[in-house]
């Protein structure tokens, strides 16, 4: 059966407080998962009081903060602070989101930050991602084609077939969506999750990609495509504002297409 | 840690390759959800005026070929449209191989045995 109460080695416990200064002009707590592999312990939730007077506008500020000056061993994965290389996914505030693009005054009482959603926790905030990296790789997330490449020029795209790619080639691969898609939660061996199907449309809808079929054959399964139950949380979730609910209807719509 | 063997994540990914069907088990959901829609209008109004009715009436109603027709195709496109959403319920939560199966096989043997009860019942009385 699906696990719908946590394993007793994964019970949040409630954590250290670590004060913020007295003289603070906009206290605001944080309240950080935290869990070291190393020390046999179950999670706990820390708690950091910050000046949001003295601290940049984004989550990811006041993560860098607390590392900096309050706990160098918070672990967390983050690099461009600005929404791009899509390291710093995690949940805040209830929400998958980045926290480099999500504003601290947005977030109404104690900001409350977890990691993505029902991975394996390698470090506090820091999830396994290798199934879901492997499963990008399984649908070969580059142009594949039977015609050799013009010997002097480039593959020709008319501006129409570019504009399709559009909602599809923004997308970092931070997977807020596909941790936010209970399908995944309970089948993530085999569903491949939103993020993983609108990167395989991004291909299927390429007019330079001439494996349209064979990659439709690989993704036509009732546990790769078809856990997909339109519930719309990628959509929702989604910190770069894509709609990957709408690739899987593409998807499922090019295979009823070409019965 | 699970212990995930020593096979790739790509090769644990990949698996046992994908099983080219699903197409018609969404497609069908669809197309019988359709055709719900004004089967189970026509049965709601048409229950409804019969309010009252007396057994014998309602057996009279039951007995028209058009009735009988309609109330067949409800039947067997109700009992098709649940069976294929229990089984997706039945992939999404149960994870046990063995239990999976042996649940996949009796909810459509369970399913047929309604089918064909209701149906063999509504052709006893129309015929």
């Amino acid at each position: 059966m699906a696990e719908f109460t946590l394993p007793a080695n994964s019970k949040v416990k409630i954590g250290d407080t670590y004060k913020g200064p007295a003289d603070a002009a906009e206290m605001r707590a944080f309240k950080v998962y935290r869990y070291d592999p190393d020390n046999g312990e179950n999670p706990r939730l820390d708690t950091f009081e910050i000046d949001l007077d003295d601290c940049g506008p984004m989550v990811l500020d006041a993560l860098i903060k607390i590392k900096d000056q309050v706990d160098t061993s918070l672990t967390f994965r983050r690099s461009c602070r600005e929404g791009i290389c899509g390291s710093c996914a995690m949940n805040i505030d209830g929400t998958n989101t980045l926290a480099c693009l999500k504003p601290i005054d947005e977030v109404r009482g104690d900001v409350k930050i977890y990691p993505l959603p029902h991975m394996e926790v390698i470090k506090d905030l820091v999830p396994d991602l290798s199934t879901a990296y492997a499963q990008l790789e399984s649908v070969e997330p580059w142009l594949k084609t039977k015609t050799p490449p013009p010997p002097d020029s480039e593959r020709l795209q008319s501006i129409d077939e570019r504009a399709k790619l559009d909602g599809m080639w923004e997308c970092v691969l931070c997977f807020s969506c596909s941790t936010s898609c209970p399908s995944y939660w309970w089948n993530e061996e085999r569903y491949l999750g939103p993020a993983v199907l609108l990167q395989a449309y991004r291909w299927i809808a390429d007019s330079r990609d001439e494996y349209t079929g064979e990659r439709l054959d690989n993704l036509e399964d009732p546990f790769r495509l078809y856990r997909c139950h339109t519930i719309m949380n990628c959509t929702k979730t989604c910190p770069k504002g894509l709609n990957p609910a709408k690739a899987i209807a593409e998807i499922k719509k090019m295979i009823v297409m070409r019965q | 840690m699970i212990d995930k063997g020593m096979r790739s994540d790509l090769g644990r990914v990949r698996g046992l390759g994908s099983a080219k069907e699903g197409v018609n088990h969404w497609w069908m959901q669809r197309l019988t959800a359709i055709a719900l829609i004004p089967l189970t209008l026509w049965f709601i109004i048409s229950i409804a005026s019969l309010s009252g009715a007396t057994h014998a009436q309602t057996i009279d109603w039951l007995s028209a070929p058009l009735v009988a027709v309609f109330m067949i195709l409800l039947v067997a496109s109700t009992l098709y449209h649940a069976l294929l959403g229990v089984q997706v319920v039945v992939e999404d939560y149960i994870h046990h191989e063995g239990c999976k199966f042996v649940l996949l096989i009796g909810l459509k043997f369970i399913f047929l045995v309604l089918g064909v009860s209701a149906i063999f019942s509504l052709l006893k009385i129309a015929l």
